[in-house]
Protein backbone atom coordinates (compact mmCIF):
# COMPACT_ATOMS: atom_id res chain seq x y z
CA UNK A 1 0.00 0.00 0.00
CA UNK A 2 2.10 2.36 1.11
CA UNK A 3 4.71 1.69 -1.68
CA UNK A 4 2.60 3.74 -4.05
CA UNK A 5 3.96 7.09 -1.68
CA UNK A 6 6.78 8.71 -2.47
CA UNK A 7 9.80 7.68 -0.64
CA UNK A 8 10.23 10.02 2.49
CA UNK A 9 14.07 8.63 2.67
CA UNK A 10 16.19 7.19 0.24
CA UNK A 11 19.69 5.71 0.42
CA UNK A 12 21.29 4.83 -2.57
CA UNK A 13 24.17 2.81 -2.56
CA UNK A 14 25.29 4.28 0.75
CA UNK A 15 29.23 2.82 2.44
CA UNK A 16 30.20 4.31 5.55
CA UNK A 17 33.57 3.18 6.59
CA UNK A 18 36.27 3.84 9.56
CA UNK A 19 39.17 3.20 7.74
CA UNK A 20 39.67 -0.25 6.74
CA UNK A 21 36.58 -1.05 9.27
CA UNK A 22 33.42 -0.90 6.59
CA UNK A 23 30.62 -0.28 8.80
CA UNK A 24 27.91 -0.02 6.26
CA UNK A 25 28.26 -1.78 2.35
CA UNK A 26 26.51 -0.05 -0.52
CA UNK A 27 22.87 0.07 1.25
CA UNK A 28 19.94 0.96 -1.05
CA UNK A 29 17.31 1.73 1.98
CA UNK A 30 13.60 3.39 1.56
CA UNK A 31 11.44 4.42 3.79
CA UNK A 32 7.74 5.35 3.40
CA UNK A 33 6.32 8.32 4.80
CA UNK A 34 4.28 6.59 8.07
CA UNK A 35 6.12 3.76 8.19
CA UNK A 36 7.84 1.96 11.24
CA UNK A 37 10.70 0.69 10.48
CA UNK A 38 12.72 -1.56 13.05
CA UNK A 39 16.42 -2.24 12.32
CA UNK A 40 17.82 -5.25 14.06
CA UNK A 41 21.02 -7.04 14.50
CA UNK A 42 24.04 -7.44 16.16
CA UNK A 43 26.02 -4.65 17.31
CA UNK A 44 28.50 -3.48 15.41
CA UNK A 45 26.63 -4.40 12.20
CA UNK A 46 25.60 -0.46 11.07
CA UNK A 47 22.22 -0.46 12.14
CA UNK A 48 22.65 2.79 14.27
CA UNK A 49 25.04 4.36 11.77
CA UNK A 50 22.44 4.24 9.33
CA UNK A 51 20.46 6.11 11.34
CA UNK A 52 23.54 8.47 12.49
CA UNK A 53 24.05 9.38 8.94
CA UNK A 54 20.08 10.17 8.66
CA UNK A 55 20.27 13.02 11.42
CA UNK A 56 23.57 13.76 10.28
CA UNK A 57 25.88 13.51 13.06
CA UNK A 58 28.21 11.36 10.78
CA UNK A 59 28.84 11.87 7.08
CA UNK A 60 28.73 8.84 4.77
CA UNK A 61 32.02 7.58 3.09
CA UNK A 62 29.91 7.24 -0.15
CA UNK A 63 26.75 7.07 -2.12
CA UNK A 64 23.49 9.47 -1.99
CA UNK A 65 21.01 10.13 0.64
CA UNK A 66 17.37 11.72 0.05
CA UNK A 67 15.12 13.17 2.61
CA UNK A 68 11.87 14.43 1.45
CA UNK A 69 12.71 14.52 -2.10
CA UNK A 70 15.96 16.98 -1.31
CA UNK A 71 19.79 15.45 -1.14
CA UNK A 72 20.76 15.75 2.21
CA UNK A 73 24.15 14.11 0.80
CA UNK A 74 26.56 15.17 -0.82
CA UNK A 75 25.36 18.70 -0.33
CA UNK A 76 27.81 20.38 -2.63
CA UNK A 77 25.65 23.78 -3.64
CA UNK A 78 24.96 26.77 -0.73
CA UNK A 79 21.44 26.33 -1.50
CA UNK A 80 21.85 22.35 -0.35
CA UNK A 81 23.36 23.37 2.53
CA UNK A 82 21.07 25.98 3.35
CA UNK A 83 18.09 22.96 3.10
CA UNK A 84 19.45 20.29 4.54
CA UNK A 85 19.52 23.15 8.02
CA UNK A 86 15.69 23.14 6.96
CA UNK A 87 14.80 19.45 6.87
CA UNK A 88 17.67 18.94 9.97
CA UNK A 89 14.23 19.95 12.00
CA UNK A 90 11.76 17.64 10.26
CA UNK A 91 13.97 15.23 12.33
CA UNK A 92 14.02 14.48 15.55
CA UNK A 93 16.22 11.55 17.62
CA UNK A 94 16.12 10.00 20.82
CA UNK A 95 19.40 8.48 22.29
CA UNK A 96 20.24 5.36 24.22
CA UNK A 97 22.36 8.10 26.89
CA UNK A 98 19.31 10.30 27.09
CA UNK A 99 21.13 13.50 26.78
CA UNK A 100 19.28 15.84 28.44
CA UNK A 101 20.83 19.32 29.17
CA UNK A 102 21.33 18.81 32.68
CA UNK A 103 21.55 22.52 33.51
CA UNK A 104 17.85 22.97 32.30
CA UNK A 105 14.53 21.78 33.94
CA UNK A 106 12.18 19.15 31.96
CA UNK A 107 10.04 21.77 30.63
CA UNK A 108 13.34 24.44 29.50
CA UNK A 109 14.50 21.39 27.70
CA UNK A 110 11.21 20.86 26.14
CA UNK A 111 10.98 24.28 24.70
CA UNK A 112 14.41 25.09 24.11
CA UNK A 113 14.45 24.21 20.25
CA UNK A 114 10.71 25.30 19.43
CA UNK A 115 11.59 28.44 21.41
CA UNK A 116 15.35 29.07 20.12
CA UNK A 117 15.13 27.17 16.95
CA UNK A 118 11.97 27.71 15.44
CA UNK A 119 10.82 30.71 17.11
CA UNK A 120 7.88 29.58 18.37
CA UNK A 121 6.13 32.20 20.33
CA UNK A 122 6.55 31.01 24.39
CA UNK A 123 3.65 30.51 25.83
CA UNK A 124 2.60 28.52 22.58
CA UNK A 125 5.78 26.41 23.03
CA UNK A 126 5.12 25.78 26.98
CA UNK A 127 1.83 24.77 26.25
CA UNK A 128 2.74 22.34 23.73
CA UNK A 129 5.42 21.09 25.77
CA UNK A 130 2.80 21.02 28.77
CA UNK A 131 0.91 18.83 26.35
CA UNK A 132 3.66 16.36 25.55
CA UNK A 133 4.57 15.56 29.26
CA UNK A 134 1.16 14.81 29.78
CA UNK A 135 1.56 12.54 26.78
CA UNK A 136 4.59 10.78 28.29
CA UNK A 137 3.02 10.83 31.51
CA UNK A 138 5.10 13.82 33.82
CA UNK A 139 2.92 16.36 34.16
CA UNK A 140 4.22 16.58 37.71
CA UNK A 141 7.59 16.99 36.56
CA UNK A 142 7.77 20.02 34.65
CA UNK A 143 10.07 22.11 37.09
CA UNK A 144 12.30 19.19 38.05
CA UNK A 145 15.70 18.94 36.79
CA UNK A 146 17.17 15.42 35.03
CA UNK A 147 19.36 14.37 37.89
CA UNK A 148 15.92 14.06 40.15
CA UNK A 149 14.32 11.54 37.58
CA UNK A 150 14.81 7.85 37.07
CA UNK A 151 16.15 6.47 33.88
CA UNK A 152 12.48 5.41 32.63
CA UNK A 153 11.31 9.35 33.04
CA UNK A 154 14.27 10.93 31.66
CA UNK A 155 14.18 9.08 28.37
CA UNK A 156 10.25 9.99 28.53
CA UNK A 157 11.31 13.70 28.50
CA UNK A 158 14.10 12.92 25.85
CA UNK A 159 10.96 11.39 24.13
CA UNK A 160 8.80 14.40 24.39
CA UNK A 161 11.71 17.10 23.69
CA UNK A 162 12.05 15.13 20.09
CA UNK A 163 8.50 15.49 19.67
CA UNK A 164 8.03 19.05 20.47
CA UNK A 165 9.85 20.18 16.82
CA UNK A 166 6.83 18.02 15.64
CA UNK A 167 9.19 16.30 13.70
CA UNK A 168 8.03 14.08 10.26
CA UNK A 169 10.59 11.78 10.94
CA UNK A 170 11.76 10.39 14.65
CA UNK A 171 14.67 8.19 15.23
CA UNK A 172 15.22 6.07 18.09
CA UNK A 173 18.85 4.84 18.83
CA UNK A 174 18.28 1.58 21.40
CA UNK A 175 15.98 3.89 23.75
CA UNK A 176 15.53 0.95 26.08
CA UNK A 177 19.70 0.06 26.66
CA UNK A 178 20.54 2.29 28.76
CA UNK A 179 17.49 1.58 31.28
CA UNK A 180 17.51 -0.97 34.25
CA UNK A 181 14.90 -3.79 33.46
CA UNK A 182 12.39 -2.83 35.40
CA UNK A 183 12.12 0.66 33.72
CA UNK A 184 12.20 -0.48 29.97
CA UNK A 185 8.40 -0.88 29.40
CA UNK A 186 7.51 2.45 30.70
CA UNK A 187 9.22 3.26 27.93
CA UNK A 188 8.50 1.42 25.25
CA UNK A 189 4.31 2.21 26.00
CA UNK A 190 4.99 5.29 25.52
CA UNK A 191 6.77 5.06 22.47
CA UNK A 192 4.13 2.18 21.52
CA UNK A 193 1.53 4.61 22.26
CA UNK A 194 3.34 7.38 19.38
CA UNK A 195 3.42 4.36 16.60
CA UNK A 196 0.46 3.85 17.10
CA UNK A 197 -1.40 7.45 16.93
CA UNK A 198 0.47 9.41 14.47
CA UNK A 199 1.20 9.73 10.83
CA UNK A 200 5.41 10.32 12.35
CA UNK A 201 7.72 7.78 10.22
CA UNK A 202 9.74 6.19 12.67
CA UNK A 203 12.98 4.39 12.66
CA UNK A 204 14.15 2.58 15.33
CA UNK A 205 16.63 0.45 16.64
CA UNK A 206 16.24 -2.09 19.68
CA UNK A 207 16.99 -5.46 20.96
CA UNK A 208 13.61 -5.90 22.52
CA UNK A 209 12.21 -8.79 19.95
CA UNK A 210 8.34 -8.68 21.39
CA UNK A 211 8.01 -4.90 21.01
CA UNK A 212 9.57 -4.53 17.61
CA UNK A 213 6.78 -7.23 16.87
CA UNK A 214 3.96 -4.90 17.69
CA UNK A 215 5.10 -1.73 16.32
CA UNK A 216 6.72 -1.87 13.14
CA UNK A 217 5.28 -2.59 9.65
CA UNK A 218 8.71 -3.75 8.89
CA UNK A 219 11.63 -5.08 10.50
CA UNK A 220 15.48 -4.94 9.01
CA UNK A 221 18.12 -7.64 9.79
CA UNK A 222 21.38 -5.83 9.51
CA UNK A 223 24.26 -7.95 9.64
CA UNK A 224 27.67 -6.93 8.11
CA UNK A 225 26.80 -3.92 6.93
CA UNK A 226 24.32 -5.18 4.56
CA UNK A 227 20.91 -5.46 5.27
CA UNK A 228 20.76 -9.41 4.92
CA UNK A 229 16.62 -10.03 5.15
CA UNK A 230 13.61 -7.76 5.23
CA UNK A 231 10.05 -8.12 5.51
CA UNK A 232 7.02 -7.78 7.93
CA UNK A 233 7.17 -8.65 11.63
CA UNK A 234 5.73 -11.99 10.77
CA UNK A 235 8.05 -13.14 8.18
CA UNK A 236 11.15 -12.12 10.06
CA UNK A 237 9.94 -13.60 13.40
CA UNK A 238 8.53 -16.40 12.59
CA UNK A 239 9.64 -17.37 9.10
CA UNK A 240 13.22 -16.21 9.29
CA UNK A 241 14.73 -17.32 5.44
CA UNK A 242 18.63 -16.55 6.56
CA UNK A 243 20.73 -18.94 8.52
CA UNK A 244 22.20 -15.28 10.11
CA UNK A 245 18.76 -14.76 11.28
CA UNK A 246 17.67 -17.67 12.33
CA UNK A 247 20.61 -18.03 14.67
CA UNK A 248 20.31 -13.97 15.96
CA UNK A 249 16.66 -14.70 17.11
CA UNK A 250 17.79 -18.02 18.89
CA UNK A 251 19.69 -15.78 21.11
CA UNK A 252 16.67 -14.13 21.89
CA UNK A 253 15.01 -16.64 22.53
CA UNK A 254 14.08 -17.20 26.47
CA UNK A 255 16.51 -14.58 27.48
CA UNK A 256 13.53 -13.02 29.42
CA UNK A 257 14.59 -9.70 28.00
CA UNK A 258 11.04 -8.89 26.96
CA UNK A 259 9.20 -10.09 29.99
CA UNK A 260 8.64 -6.68 31.87
CA UNK A 261 7.38 -4.78 28.49
CA UNK A 262 4.64 -7.97 28.76
CA UNK A 263 3.90 -7.19 32.27
CA UNK A 264 4.08 -2.78 31.08
CA UNK B 1 65.25 51.60 73.06
CA UNK B 2 62.43 51.36 70.02
CA UNK B 3 59.77 48.46 70.87
CA UNK B 4 59.52 45.65 68.48
CA UNK B 5 55.49 46.45 67.67
CA UNK B 6 53.92 49.56 68.41
CA UNK B 7 50.08 49.27 68.85
CA UNK B 8 49.53 53.43 68.30
CA UNK B 9 51.59 53.08 65.16
CA UNK B 10 49.68 50.20 64.10
CA UNK B 11 46.41 52.15 65.00
CA UNK B 12 48.05 55.31 63.34
CA UNK B 13 48.45 53.93 60.18
CA UNK B 14 45.93 51.31 59.62
CA UNK B 15 43.54 54.06 58.18
CA UNK B 16 45.83 54.81 55.98
CA UNK B 17 46.50 51.27 54.82
CA UNK B 18 42.99 50.32 54.56
CA UNK B 19 42.26 53.22 52.51
CA UNK B 20 44.37 51.59 49.75
CA UNK B 21 42.28 48.22 50.27
CA UNK B 22 39.76 48.91 47.22
CA UNK B 23 42.75 49.66 44.92
CA UNK B 24 44.10 46.09 45.85
CA UNK B 25 40.32 44.55 45.59
CA UNK B 26 39.08 46.39 42.98
CA UNK B 27 42.15 45.58 40.48
CA UNK B 28 42.10 42.17 41.64
CA UNK B 29 38.07 42.12 40.58
CA UNK B 30 38.48 43.72 37.46
CA UNK B 31 41.40 41.39 36.47
CA UNK B 32 39.59 38.33 37.59
CA UNK B 33 36.83 39.99 35.15
CA UNK B 34 39.20 40.08 32.44
CA UNK B 35 40.83 37.06 32.99
CA UNK B 36 37.58 35.04 33.45
CA UNK B 37 36.05 36.66 29.54
CA UNK B 38 39.05 36.34 27.53
CA UNK B 39 40.06 32.91 29.01
CA UNK B 40 36.42 31.63 28.33
CA UNK B 41 37.14 33.30 24.86
CA UNK B 42 40.42 31.76 24.36
CA UNK B 43 39.26 28.12 25.58
CA UNK B 44 36.52 28.30 23.00
CA UNK B 45 38.70 29.50 20.32
CA UNK B 46 40.91 26.69 20.70
CA UNK B 47 38.49 24.27 19.90
CA UNK B 48 38.58 25.65 16.87
CA UNK B 49 39.19 23.31 13.75
CA UNK B 50 40.57 25.97 11.88
CA UNK B 51 44.14 24.78 12.51
CA UNK B 52 46.48 28.09 11.51
CA UNK B 53 44.44 30.48 13.95
CA UNK B 54 44.73 27.43 16.50
CA UNK B 55 48.01 27.46 16.53
CA UNK B 56 48.71 31.21 16.35
CA UNK B 57 46.22 31.06 19.54
CA UNK B 58 48.74 28.28 21.31
CA UNK B 59 51.75 29.93 20.54
CA UNK B 60 50.58 33.35 22.06
CA UNK B 61 49.09 31.39 25.38
CA UNK B 62 52.78 29.77 25.56
CA UNK B 63 54.44 33.07 25.26
CA UNK B 64 52.77 34.65 28.33
CA UNK B 65 52.70 31.89 30.26
CA UNK B 66 56.16 31.36 29.81
CA UNK B 67 57.37 34.51 30.58
CA UNK B 68 57.13 36.50 34.22
CA UNK B 69 54.14 38.64 34.68
CA UNK B 70 56.53 41.42 35.44
CA UNK B 71 58.21 41.59 32.39
CA UNK B 72 54.79 41.71 30.52
CA UNK B 73 53.81 44.56 32.73
CA UNK B 74 57.07 46.46 32.29
CA UNK B 75 55.97 45.79 28.60
CA UNK B 76 52.71 47.59 28.94
CA UNK B 77 53.82 50.15 31.27
CA UNK B 78 57.12 51.52 29.90
CA UNK B 79 57.19 49.92 26.29
CA UNK B 80 53.67 50.84 24.70
CA UNK B 81 53.87 54.76 25.60
CA UNK B 82 56.62 54.55 22.84
CA UNK B 83 54.22 53.48 20.65
CA UNK B 84 51.31 56.16 21.89
CA UNK B 85 49.57 53.56 24.06
CA UNK B 86 49.51 55.77 27.47
CA UNK B 87 47.99 53.90 30.23
CA UNK B 88 47.13 54.63 33.86
CA UNK B 89 49.09 52.43 36.48
CA UNK B 90 45.27 51.03 37.24
CA UNK B 91 44.65 49.78 33.94
CA UNK B 92 47.74 48.32 32.90
CA UNK B 93 47.90 46.68 36.15
CA UNK B 94 44.11 44.95 35.22
CA UNK B 95 45.00 44.35 31.66
CA UNK B 96 48.55 42.92 32.81
CA UNK B 97 47.08 40.48 35.62
CA UNK B 98 43.87 39.57 33.57
CA UNK B 99 45.62 38.66 30.07
CA UNK B 100 48.16 36.72 32.08
CA UNK B 101 45.78 34.61 34.02
CA UNK B 102 43.28 34.43 30.93
CA UNK B 103 45.72 31.92 29.63
CA UNK B 104 45.76 29.41 32.99
CA UNK B 105 41.97 30.03 32.64
CA UNK B 106 41.60 29.49 29.06
CA UNK B 107 42.92 25.65 30.51
CA UNK B 108 40.47 24.95 33.39
CA UNK B 109 37.78 25.95 30.98
CA UNK B 110 39.13 23.21 28.63
CA UNK B 111 39.28 20.98 31.35
CA UNK B 112 35.76 22.01 31.92
CA UNK B 113 34.26 21.98 28.20
CA UNK B 114 36.34 18.52 27.68
CA UNK B 115 34.06 16.32 30.48
CA UNK B 116 31.14 17.68 28.22
CA UNK B 117 29.80 14.26 26.97
CA UNK B 118 29.69 13.98 23.46
CA UNK B 119 26.33 13.54 23.42
CA UNK B 120 25.64 16.38 24.53
CA UNK B 121 26.49 18.31 21.55
CA UNK B 122 24.76 15.29 19.47
CA UNK B 123 21.55 16.70 21.03
CA UNK B 124 22.34 20.24 20.68
CA UNK B 125 22.90 19.33 16.91
CA UNK B 126 20.01 17.46 16.43
CA UNK B 127 17.54 20.08 17.57
CA UNK B 128 18.71 22.36 15.62
CA UNK B 129 20.72 24.72 17.47
CA UNK B 130 23.66 26.47 15.82
CA UNK B 131 27.16 26.07 16.65
CA UNK B 132 26.82 29.66 18.78
CA UNK B 133 23.77 28.57 20.38
CA UNK B 134 25.23 25.00 21.52
CA UNK B 135 28.06 26.86 23.14
CA UNK B 136 26.03 29.53 24.88
CA UNK B 137 23.40 27.33 25.77
CA UNK B 138 24.51 24.26 26.59
CA UNK B 139 28.39 23.67 26.57
CA UNK B 140 29.45 26.73 28.87
CA UNK B 141 26.52 26.91 31.65
CA UNK B 142 27.44 22.78 31.81
CA UNK B 143 31.11 23.43 31.90
CA UNK B 144 30.98 25.71 34.51
CA UNK B 145 29.78 24.73 37.48
CA UNK B 146 32.06 21.56 38.00
CA UNK B 147 34.80 23.94 37.39
CA UNK B 148 33.99 26.90 39.85
CA UNK B 149 36.01 25.76 42.92
CA UNK B 150 39.31 25.98 40.72
CA UNK B 151 38.44 29.21 39.15
CA UNK B 152 37.52 30.66 42.72
CA UNK B 153 41.20 29.72 43.84
CA UNK B 154 42.91 31.67 40.50
CA UNK B 155 40.21 34.42 41.97
CA UNK B 156 42.15 34.26 45.14
CA UNK B 157 45.74 33.52 43.52
CA UNK B 158 45.46 37.08 41.59
CA UNK B 159 44.24 38.21 44.70
CA UNK B 160 47.35 37.73 46.32
CA UNK B 161 49.26 38.48 43.14
CA UNK B 162 48.39 41.96 43.18
CA UNK B 163 51.66 43.90 45.15
CA UNK B 164 53.47 43.07 42.13
CA UNK B 165 50.70 46.10 40.57
CA UNK B 166 52.95 48.15 42.60
CA UNK B 167 56.39 47.89 40.23
CA UNK B 168 54.65 50.19 37.64
CA UNK B 169 53.88 52.38 40.49
CA UNK B 170 50.38 51.84 41.77
CA UNK B 171 49.88 52.42 45.64
CA UNK B 172 48.03 49.34 46.53
CA UNK B 173 48.29 47.95 50.25
CA UNK B 174 51.57 46.54 49.94
CA UNK B 175 52.86 50.03 48.55
CA UNK B 176 51.36 52.02 50.83
CA UNK B 177 52.65 50.32 54.38
CA UNK B 178 55.98 50.50 52.27
CA UNK B 179 55.24 54.22 51.86
CA UNK B 180 54.35 54.62 55.71
CA UNK B 181 57.75 52.82 56.84
CA UNK B 182 60.12 54.51 54.98
CA UNK B 183 58.67 57.53 56.54
CA UNK B 184 59.28 56.56 60.15
CA UNK B 185 61.54 53.71 60.15
CA UNK B 186 58.79 51.02 61.26
CA UNK B 187 57.89 48.46 58.82
CA UNK B 188 56.80 45.99 61.05
CA UNK B 189 53.32 46.95 62.13
CA UNK B 190 52.92 48.22 58.31
CA UNK B 191 53.70 44.96 56.96
CA UNK B 192 51.94 42.83 59.46
CA UNK B 193 48.43 45.03 59.22
CA UNK B 194 49.26 44.38 55.12
CA UNK B 195 49.01 40.32 56.08
CA UNK B 196 46.73 40.33 58.15
CA UNK B 197 44.26 42.29 55.53
CA UNK B 198 45.08 39.82 53.00
CA UNK B 199 44.55 37.01 54.98
CA UNK B 200 41.04 38.53 56.33
CA UNK B 201 39.98 39.39 52.41
CA UNK B 202 41.15 35.72 51.40
CA UNK B 203 39.26 33.83 53.91
CA UNK B 204 35.90 35.55 52.94
CA UNK B 205 36.73 35.17 49.57
CA UNK B 206 37.12 31.91 49.58
CA UNK B 207 34.17 31.45 52.15
CA UNK B 208 32.17 33.22 48.95
CA UNK B 209 33.60 31.01 46.64
CA UNK B 210 32.57 27.33 48.49
CA UNK B 211 29.20 29.36 49.00
CA UNK B 212 28.54 30.07 45.07
CA UNK B 213 29.96 26.53 44.48
CA UNK B 214 27.51 24.84 46.23
CA UNK B 215 24.67 26.72 45.48
CA UNK B 216 24.78 26.37 42.07
CA UNK B 217 26.07 22.55 42.64
CA UNK B 218 22.83 21.96 44.32
CA UNK B 219 20.72 23.67 41.57
CA UNK B 220 21.67 21.39 38.75
CA UNK B 221 22.62 18.33 41.49
CA UNK B 222 25.66 17.65 39.50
Amino acid sequence: MRQIENPIVVYKQVTKAYGDLNVLKKIDFKIYPGEKVVLIGSSGSGKTTLMRLLMMLEKPTGGEIYVEGERIFPAIHRSEKKKVHQIKNDIGMVFQQFNLFPHMTILENIMEAPVHVKKEPKAQAQAYALELLEKVGLSDKADAYPSQLSGGQTQRVAIARALAMRPKILLFDEPTSALDPELVGEVLKVIKEIAQDGSTTMLLVTHEMKFARDVADRVCFFDKGVIAEQGSPQEIFEHPKTERLKQFLNRFLNTGKDEEYENA
Amino acid sequence: MKKIWSWSFAAEIFPDILKCLPVTVGSTLVAFVVAALVGLVLAVLLQTKIQWLRKILLVLVDLIRSTPLLVQLYVIYYVLPNYGLLLTPFVTGVIGLGIHYSTYLSEVYRSGIDAIPKGQWEAADCLGLTKLQTWLKVVIPEAIPPILPVIGNYLITMFKETPILSAISLIEILQEAKILGSRSFRYIEGFTIVGVLFMAVSLVASFIVVRVTTIVTRKYSM
